[in-house]
């Protein structure tokens, strides 16, 4: 059947091929100044399940020293030349890895909340991750992510092809939806090689006509953000001064992201990877296997945070893992798979400085199930904040369908 | 451009869009195919042709010129019980082929001590010399290349099966259960284990019965030390023998005579594999276990492990470091003193549990049929699996031949992940790969490295997984890199393939062959506009119809 919109749409791909610049990009690329500023979330997603206990470290608790006696980190100040926690309140400690992280914290810039996690008690990764991803605990058959709700409710919505970026290979599970979402990989290799001048517009034409909307969508984004990243020209990028990423994959998808967020193409929402933390076996303690993960998450943070420079006040990083781990290591000097965890939050205008939320304690009757941290903050209470206080969306409850957001139970992070 | 060229572009999308949906609804209705708008090449495609283009797109990687016509010649039936029984198939130059890569057939021992070992020993030598200030290390020693080789070969034989073997069925299957009981070939030793694994753990298997390929992973090494069972040790126990490289002096820590708390993490004791096996191996996540079934499990399994993960040793059991006690396992009792019999009644628990058919049934009607399994097809496959104690042959004889199967809806239904992808354009290309190095490394840049999943999930197998912008730009980009031979190693004979210099012959040609019997009025306006044949072709591999299978 032939409607008037596929006509008018299939006109506007023609268009668009000859050369006319897509509407939103007069409008994002004319509008960089200041005032015009978006707001951005950057979520970083810890695959694996990282031991939040061994990142912001409870030097205060007796018990935990009592329950990890190969694998805890030394107290601040200990004695013997050990590689001791980075002391934060006299409480709370960062792994001796997170040092680069040690100035934002001091400046109010990084907040921790501490014993956060779902209510759901799986300890499956698959399962944990999806749930944290689809902002659905329990429920398995939510078929978008919350990142992608986010995507549909923020205020300020424009046709950028570029509001909610993954950079990974494929979009994750948080970003999936209706609302467009692309997966970036190196920006250098973003568009179509070799080939004739019009080999781009003629597989555009081939999509731009097919039945299944959601590879037409795909392709319409995907055209779309070559476009823009053309005009834009991030080839050769130079991060501030004194930013220095690392060079691993994690630190480069920072800095794509921080590319992209001063390039004011009208990003949103970015979405980063970083695995291997799932430290079953021989996770060392101030140095070894978590500590070498930690170097590169840390390294990379604060790089991104000194690249962001100012921007940072637009801008929140958010990093998550599906569930902490076991408070006691296990018999390969590991630990396995556990339930509360600690989450960082970077910003420039957010209220750092603090650990946040309701410490559980870690004796053997304050666990949960008998092994594990207990959760005290609810995962979505702090997605639910940052959503509302950071990128302006009234409305959350259409985010976390089936759940309260409630402003009480706000940590106060924000606002 | 001027404003008629735009306007006559924009009216040939729109026709060609127009032409598309009629030929759906035809399509759908079961009557014959309308010829095209003035100028195109669509010819209708028979019944018939659709129909083993159908089987050829999910029974094996993809057609390759002239697949049709060879099922056709011994009919859809005889072509699909041939696949299932691979042994009678010859497959003498993929051997041959095969048998050029020496680490291939190298034992895991031998593996560590040809080609990893001595790459170690260098790297250690290497490293007193830097310290003892030796200027300049000489360019790099032939261990080292010695020791890339094993990965390069291991990476390459994946490609070269896929593509090259008439077992293609066995092949499919090998690559769906590889991805089900997943290893992760950058986790340490598994680097020594997962050829071995895949070829003389699953491969001999996935036609036979699912306790015996379950079996054979649970012993494993490569699953042993993936999901760290190796290492699982009664905490109470007496075990003099520490495994390799762990930590010593943990496991006594525990106060003598306390009881374990219930759900607590016990010392020695590595949940790991207990809760995979239950959740991905076999009863899937809501088979109806819990926490202190997993504890149990784990505790079945202790002595399970491997004798020398760096030496490329074997499974062994080791009874020093069994859990000798009692075990209650999903309602199961396991009685004190079974020793490695514990493992096995565990594994005979779940293979004969209902929700292990189901689970099992559920993911292969997904790979064979849609990503949204019929409940009616899936019932029958558990059944079917029931009543033939997990025949593997027999489930999916009862899927392929299914009604659900052949339906219309079925067809093109699925998106290819990328391995599929990358795969049916090497076939469909006749492509000849002296080298399939650039290949693995495509398939790491839309985002499905082989061997190279890391969670035991395994790779997904839905399309809303694998469509997403950027991954389709990838994939237009390797159809154009392939087609133009810009892939390092691969050849593509373009001319061969279009028959003719001729552009609209050639057209034609291509279309058939790469696009397949279902071409798009939309895809073949879009082509008749070119007159470069690399662009044509690049345009096929890359069209909407060709990431459907």
């Amino acid at each position: 059947m032939v409607t008037r919109r596929a006509f008018i749409r299939n006109g506007a791909v023609a268009l668009v091929t000859l050369g006319f610049a897509p509407r939103f990009l007069a409008r994002t690329v004319g509008a960089s100044g200041n005032s015009a500023r978006r707001k951005v979330l950057i979520a970083i997603f810890q695959r694996g399940a990282v031991d939040g206990l061994n990142v912001v470290v409870p030097h205060g608790e007796a018990a935990y020293y009592a329950a990890r006696p190969g694998i805890a980190v030394p107290r601040p100040h200990a004695a013997g030349g050990a590689d001791p926690a980075v002391d934060l309140d006299g409480f709370f400690g960062f792994h001796p890895r997170l040092s680069p992280l040690e100035s934002i914290y001091r400046r109010g810039q990084l907040a921790v909340v501490h014993a956060c996690g779902s209510p759901d008690p799986t300890r499956s990764h698959f399962d944990a991750q999806d749930f944290m991803e689809s902002g659905t605990p329990g429920t398995k058959s939510t078929g978008d992510g919350w990142l992608n709700r986010v995507l549909q409710s923020a205020p300020d919505r424009t046709d950028s092809a570029f509001r909610g970026v993954a950079v990974s290979p494929q979009l994750p599970r948080a970003l999936l939806g209706r609302a467009p979402a692309l997966a970036l990989g190196p920006i250098a290799q973003f568009g179509i090689r070799g080939g004739s001048p019009s080999l781009a517009a003629a597989f555009e034409q081939e999509y731009a006509g097919i039945s299944d909307p959601r590879l037409q969508a795909t392709s319409r984004e995907t055209f779309d953000a070559v476009r823009t990243l053309k005009a834009v020209n991030l080839q050769n990028y130079q991060p501030a001064a004194g930013a220095d990423y690392p060079r691993s994959p994690f630190g480069n998808a920072l800095r794509e992201i921080a590319q992209l967020v001063k390039a004011d193409v009208g990003l949103q929402v970015a979405f980063a990877d970083v695995g291997g933390w799932d430290t079953h076996v021989n996770q060392g303690a101030s140095a070894g296997q978590l500590a070498n993960r930690l170097d590169d998450f840390a390294k990379g943070l604060a790089a991104l945070a000194t690249d962001l420079d100012d921007r940072l006040g637009d801008v929140v990083v958010l990093t998550m893992s599906e569930f902490g781990r076991t408070v006691r290591q296990n018999g390969n000097a590991g630990t396995d798979h556990g339930h509360g965890n600690a989450m960082l939050v970077i910003g420039g205008n957010i209220n750092g400085g603090r650990v946040l939320g309701r410490w559980p304690g870690l004796r053997p009757d304050q666990l949960y199930e008998g092994r594990d941290l207990a959760v005290t903050t609810d995962f979505r209470d702090v997605f639910g904040e940052i959503a509302e206080r950071h990128l302006g969306i009234a409305d959350t409850a259409t985010i976390f369908p089936g759940y309260q957001v409630s402003r009480a139970r706000f940590t106060g992070l924000l606002g | 451009m001027r404003t008629d060229d735009l306007i006559r572009s924009g009216r040939v999308v729109a026709a060609a869009a127009a032409f598309f949906s009629i030929a759906a609804c035809a399509a759908r209705s079961g009557s014959p195919v309308p010829a095209g708008p003035a100028g195109s090449s669509v010819q209708p495609a028979s019944a018939d042709e659709r129909t083993i283009a159908h089987v050829l797109n999910r029974l094996t990687f993809g057609p390759r010129p002239g697949d049709v016509e060879a099922v056709r010649r011994i009919g859809v039936a005889a072509f699909v019980d041939r696949q299932l029984y691979p042994e009678r198939i010859d497959d003498d130059r993929l051997d041959a082929r095969l048998a050029t890569m020496p680490t291939l057939a190298a034992s895991p021992h031998a593996i560590a001590e040809e080609y990893v070992k001595p790459a170690e020993m260098e790297r250690k030598r290497r490293q007193a010399e830097l310290a003892a200030g030796v200027p300049k290390p000489p360019p790099e020693p032939e261990a080292f290349t010695r020791e890339r080789q094993v990965l390069a070969e291991l990476s390459a034989q994946k490609i070269l099966r896929a593509v090259y073997s008439e077992r293609q069925l066995q092949e499919v299957l090998v690559d769906f259960w590889f991805n089900h009981f997943n290893v992760f070939v950058g986790k340490g030793a598994d680097r020594l284990y997962v050829g071995d694994y895949e070829r003389s753990v699953i491969q001999p298997r996935v036609f036979g019965r699912f306790r015996d390929l379950l079996g054979a992973v649970a012993q494993s090494p490569a699953m042993l030390f993936y999901l760290d069972n190796w290492l699982s040790t009664d905490p109470n126990g007496v075990h003099p023998a520490r495994p390799v490289r762990a930590p010593s002096g943990m496991a006594a820590r525990r106060p003598a005579g306390l009881p374990p708390r219930p759900g607590a993490a016990r010392a020695g004791l590595n949940e790991n594999y207990a809760r995979e096996l239950m959740e991905l191996h076999t009863l899937g996540v809501d088979g109806g276990y819990t926490q202190r079934d997993v504890t149990e499990v784990a505790r079945c399994f202790t002595g399970w492990t491997i004798a020398g993960p760096n030496d490329g040793g074997a499974f062994t059991f080791d009874p020093r470091r069994h859990d000798e006690g009692q075990k209650m396992v999903l309602g199961h009792v396991i009685k004190a003193g079974g020793g490695r019999s514990d493992g096995e009644q565990v594994l005979d628990i779940l293979a004969s549990h209902p929700a292990t058919a189901r689970f099992i049934s559920t993911k292969l009607v997904r790979r064979f049929v849609a990503d949204n399994p019929p409940p009616s097809l899936v019932d029958r496959a558990a059944a079917r699996f029931r009543e033939t104690g997990g025949d593997l042959r027999e489930v999916v004889r009862t899927i392929i031949t299914s009604r659900e199967f052949a339906a219309d809806q079925s067809r093109a239904s699925k998106i290819k992940t990328p391995l599929e992808f990358v795969v049916s354009a090497l076939r469909t290309t006749d492509a000849r790969i002296d080298n399939p190095a650039q290949t693995v490394n495509s398939l790491r840049s839309l985002g499905m490295p082989v061997y190279g999943c890391q969670p035991p999930t395994g790779y997904p197998d839905r399309a809303d997984a694998w469509v997403s912008a950027g991954s389709l730009l990838a994939r237009m980009n390797f159809a154009t890199a392939l087609v133009s031979n810009r892939l390092p190693g691969v050849v593509v004979d373009l001319t061969a393939l279009a028959g003719s210099t001729d552009a609209g012959v050639a057209r034609q040609r291509l279309a058939r062959l790469l696009v397949g019997p279902d071409e798009s009025g939309t895809t073949d306006a879009v082509l008749a506009r070119e007159s470069r044949i690399p662009d044509m072709a690049a345009l096929a591999l890359g069209s909407p119809e060709f990431q459907r299978r």
